[in-house]
């Protein structure tokens, strides 16, 4: 029997990032909000107290902070043709859950994407046709341009203090920053980090070839912060321990440590953990959403929350899944090729290659989530497409992140991965080795998108969401060429050894390995509401009072991580709500 | 030997008289020292800030209870004592309290019925509020709180200090004079010393008590005022004199560490945490100013610590040697990640351990707690964030703290006694004080 509750202006779907800012941004206009989240509550202290996190094997491999797919996951298969099965356990991607969301695990690289991806179709036809684009891809504009997001960004930047070295200050190219970048209004908030053995070899070895090293924009302080909300940050001190681990020290950005003790002052905000949104109601006409119901975990019972203004905060995936459960939009159907839910998710193109030193002592446990080199001389702007027969670019990057003894050590190719020999190769080589990876951009394509599963139910009883993914020949392509351009660089370092790792041709997704938790699209933002889920201000463009944040608004994958685009894209439609929504609310476009 | 007998016999009665006259005879109490005009009224939010300004709550709420209900055990050396209620509920509360009851509580240490309060009330310092300041809090705790009806533990001392009539000989030795009047001529400055030592009432910690347990100076003017004190077994550092923890601190650094709880330099631990919370934090710009420009003022006369140089400390702990000794061993695996190999921390999150008041503190108690039990900074509207350092209890043996602390009063250029395991042992089950 569901119980509802008072009315609240505001409902926040999850509270990870988005949900923290768009909290504390709607808070100020004196709304009454309330965020649900679907987890446990997550403190600094006692959740990530010293030294009790740094502990690989919970928190590492047993994935501690992690969602547990008993209680939430989705099915997976690899075209139109295959039967999907459940992802019962984590492997390629790993949704965090609890309050902080997937903010409280990251590693805190913080890009902006280059301002061609943001108008990336158009970019390509401008620049080499439409012929180019091959049978099935199907890339889009965001219908938002880097210029207008410049403000947010640095919104973001600084809100997170994220410490790095600007390559391009208003149109002036700044030495040692990233030459490639779009043009920023003004510095990092905080000077970069020290870089470890292997980035500074990779940053002389890239200079020597005529490349443009820079260092990687973090979100692991370099100094104490004090943010724009007064919330604090302490110094690093490059413990090794910021993937899928939060962070003992008040040193890594995340919600914690950047907002949610301030808005947890807020007298108008409240949230309830272990609270799963299950679905968003819609009124009779369908043109708005009158609030949502969630699972109380603590009563055991349905509760439907009413509320004027629904903001879906929840992972990408989770988004994405929700607004099919809810009926927002049409679910997209990839052989008609119309509708718009689930339409064009992507992942994200990675490979690498390791390279093994006997002489060289990298010290790998002296390292941080974000410390390290990069280039970007093979960046989405800087390729000619056309010559080179696929769309998309990489960042290429050294930095070691961590010198966690169980996964932490990679070993030469032909060393035994078991006995004696391979106990004999742990003690050669811990330390001994670094690696070049690149970091790609995914496109989207037709046949790679997300609907709600025939078969399988979760513990709710609702349909689980089917992913329906594989990788491309273009992108496999691209991944190609970065290997054709980091493997000169390795051999350049003269490593006693190296071995590379990239998808080749006929290359199948493998849910298995981890790859990297960058899964985007599905409710993707854009100008037509025939080919998006949301327009330009993350609104839905069929329920006005629904905004929907997140990776998923991103019509196909840029070449880096994302969480940068989704801070700005987060302060961006909060602002659109602030100024232009709240006054009079209606289609904003 | 007859008029020997009758002296003595005399001298007796005298005595009986006079003791019979000391217990019963009702205390004078002291009449308000301005005269406010007859349509006097407290200002709008006066009321309510002037509470924040004597920080009322600090003792009148007892944990997880009504504000200002009372009932919160006060340790002190002579045993525990309960606040009072003082909501204006007439049977358990100040709902009965005229204005003139109400002065006599804060500047004479009497309740209604004229006994004596304990000065765990703080009245040789509120004796130095204003009329206006009275009024104001007679305003907030009398007419716009709403009463709760809360019987408070009655507060059961071991003979003699049962005895409350007896306090009016204390009283003869501890108060000063009524009101307040500045030696200052700068109005900034003199505004921070009546707030420091009237409503503030910082000397009843800060300032060490006597062997009677008056506190040794009630102004300024006195070099015992605010030269360091105790409250519950942790050292309330000296804010002034040669060891002063705040020398060399800036007005600016002071008051940050008053709205925020945190500064460059240091931040706040034990009782003073819930000052931050209650009091100061809510304290107008123009206050904080106050205060800061007077605390800079008393130590305008001292030396600022010198400036860091390297260390034998911190080179120990560069050299990461495994040799070294238990406790710079143990500093690195439980402390160096935020402190820092030089104990200097970083600037309003991680507290300096060199030269901190805590580690070096007469008593080490309030440093065992912390590395204990950890501590929690408030959340302040200016600096939010609880910043808060785990407790290492479940992972250091009482020898392990005593050898760490031990280690941290000699590091760098702390220069403290040792701490012994029995020093550790016996705060061990203690519970965080907050």
């Amino acid at each position: 029997m569901a119980r509802t509750d008072p009315k609240k202006d505001v409902v926040i779907i999850g509270l990870g990032w988005t949900g923290s800012i768009l909290g504390m941004e709607l808070a100020q206009e004196g709304l009454e909000i309330l965020a649900l989240e679907r987890g446990p509550d997550r403190e600094t202290v006692p959740d990530f107290q010293y030294p009790n996190v740094i502990d690989e094997l919970k928190y590492g491999i047993r994935l501690g902070f992690m969602q547990k797919p008993r209680n939430s996951t989705l099915t997976v298969r690899r075209s139109l043709t295959e039967t999907a099965q459940p992802y019962r356990r984590l492997g390629s991607f790993l949704p965090g859950d609890g309050v902080g969301g997937a903010g409280i695990h990251w590693n805190g690289q913080t890009w902006r994407p280059m301002a061609e991806e943001f108008r990336l179709k158009s970019y390509v036809e401008e620049s080499f046709g439409a012929d180019i684009i091959p049978e099935g891809m199907t890339i889009q504009d965001w219908g938002v341009s880097y210029d207008e997001l410049e403000p947010y960004f640095d919104r973001f930047e600084y809100m997170a203090g994220i410490a790095g070295k600007a390559g391009n200050l208003n149109g002036e190219i700044q030495p040692g920053g990233n030459p490639f970048e779009a043009p920023r209004s003004r510095d990092y908030p905080m000077p970069p980090m020290k870089q470890g053995v292997d980035a500074q070899m990779f940053e002389q070895a890239a200079r020597a070839m005529g490349l443009h090293p820079f260092p990687r924009p973090a979100a692991n302080a370099t100094q104490a912060y004090t943010n724009e909300y007064g919330m604090q940050l302490g110094p690093c001190n490059y413990c090794g321990f910021c993937e899928r681990y939060g962070c003992a020290n008040y040193s890594k950005s995340s919600p914690q440590t950047c907002v949610l003790d301030a808005l947890k002052r807020m007298p108008n905000f409240s949230y309830k953990v272990n609270s799963e949104v299950l679905k968003i109601e819609l009124a009779e006409d369908r043109a708005t959403a009158t609030g949502v119901t969630y699972f109380d975990e603590a009563a055991q019972e349905e509760v439907f929350q009413p509320a004027d203004l629904v903001i879906v905060a929840a992972y990408s995936l989770h988004n994405v899944h929700l607004m099919l459960l809810s009926g927002i939009g049409d679910p997209w159907d990839p052989v008609t090729q119309t509708g718009t839910t689930g339409k064009n998710y992507a992942y994200q193109m990675n490979g690498g290659t390791s390279m093994f030193f006997r002489d060289v002592e990298f010290n790998p446990f002296a390292a941080a989530g974000s410390n390290g080199v990069s280039i970007d001389d093979y960046a989405i702007n800087q390729i000619d497409f056309a010559r080179e027969g696929f769309i998309g670019g990489s960042y290429i990057t050294a930095g070691i992140s961590n010198g966690q003894p169980i996964r932490g050590i990679s070993l030469p190719a032909g060393t035994p991965s078991w006995g004696a020999g391979w106990k004999q190769g742990i003690g050669d080589w811990y330390g001994h080795s670094m690696s070049i990876g690149s970091h790609g951009s995914n496109m989207a394509y037709r046949d790679c998108y997300l609907d709600l599963d025939p078969t399988y139910t979760d513990r709710h009883g609702r349909p689980l969401m089917r992913m329906t993914f594989n990788w491309k020949d273009n992108d496999i392509r691209m991944t190609q060429f970065m290997r054709s351009k980091i493997e000169p660089i390795a051999e350049a370092m003269q490593p006693d050894s190296w071995r590379s790792s990239y998808k080749s041709e006929g290359a199948q997704y493998d849910v298995r390995p981890y790859q990297t938790t960058h899964n985007v699209g599905g409710a993707i933002m854009g100008e037509d509401r025939e080919t998006s889920s949301l327009n330009r201000y993350l609104q839905t463009w069929g329920q006005h009072n629904v905004f929907v944040m997140g990776a998923s608004a991103f019509p196909q994958n840029i070449q880096y991580n994302p969480t940068g685009a989704v801070g700005a894209l987060a302060y961006w439609a909060a602002d659109a709500i602030r100024r232009d929504y709240l006054p009079n609310p209606r289609p904003l476009v | 030997m007859k008029t020997f007998l009758r002296l003595i016999l005399v001298l007796a009665v005298i005595g009986v008289v006079a003791l019979i006259a000391f217990i019963f005879i009702p205390v004078q109490r002291t009449p308000a020292q301005t005269a406010l005009a007859a349509d006097y009224t407290v200002p709008e939010g006066q009321g309510e800030y002037t509470m924040r300004l004597a920080d009322c709550a600090a003792c009148h709420t007892a944990d997880d209870g009504v504000p200002f209900a009372g009932g919160r055990p006060i340790e002190s050396p002579l045993g525990t004592i309960y606040s009072s209620n003082i909501t204006p509920d007439p049977e358990t509360g100040i709902g009965n309290y005229t204005l003139a009851d109400f002065r006599a509580a804060l500047v004479d240490g009497l309740r209604r019925d004229g006994t004596h309060l304990y000065p765990a009330m703080p009245y040789e310092n509120y004796r130095m509020l204003s009329e206006e300041d009275i009024r104001a809090l007679y305003a907030y705790f009398h007419d716009q709180l709403e009463p709760v009806s809360n019987p408070t533990p009655e507060t059961e001392l071991s003979f003699p200090f049962n005895q409350r009539w007896a306090l009016r000989g204390w009283n003869w030795l501890a108060l000063g004079d009524p009101g307040f009047t500045s030696t200052l001529s700068d109005a900034e400055l003199a505004r921070g010393e009546y707030l420091v030592t009237g409503p503030g009432h910082c000397g009843a910690c800060h300032t060490p008590r006597s062997p009677i347990m008056t506190q040794a100076a009630l102004t300024g003017a006195d070099d015992a005022f605010l030269s360091g004190g105790e409250i519950a077994g942790w050292t309330a550092p000296a804010l002034r004199g040669a060891n002063s923890a705040i020398r060399g601190w800036s007005a600016a650094d002071i008051r940050l560490i008053f709205a925020t709880g945190r500064n460059a330099h240091s931040a706040v631990n034990g009782e003073m945490q819930l000052v931050i919370r209650d009091s100061t934090q809510f304290f107008s710009d123009e206050d904080l100013d106050a205060i800061a420009g007077y605390l800079v003022h008393l130590n305008s006369g001292e030396q600022a610590p010198a400036e860091p140089t390297e260390t034998a400390t911190e080179q120990l702990l560069a050299s990461a040697d495994p040799s070294m000794d238990l406790g710079p061993r143990l500093y690195l695996d439980n402390c160096g990640a935020c402190h820092f190999v030089n104990g200097r921390g970083a600037d309003e999150v991680f507290p300096e351990l060199d030269g901190s008041s805590l580690v070096t503190a007469n008593s080490p108690t309030g440093l065992i707690s912390m590395i204990l039990h950890g501590g929690e900074l408030p959340s302040t509207a200016e600096r939010p964030e609880r910043l808060r350092m785990p407790g290492f209890a479940h992972r250091l043996s009482d020898d392990e703290v005593a050898t760490l602390a031990s280690f941290l009063r000699q590091g760098w250029t702390n220069d403290a006694g040792p701490v012994s395991a029995a020093d550790v042992s016996a705060l061990r089950d203690e519970p965080a004080t907050n």
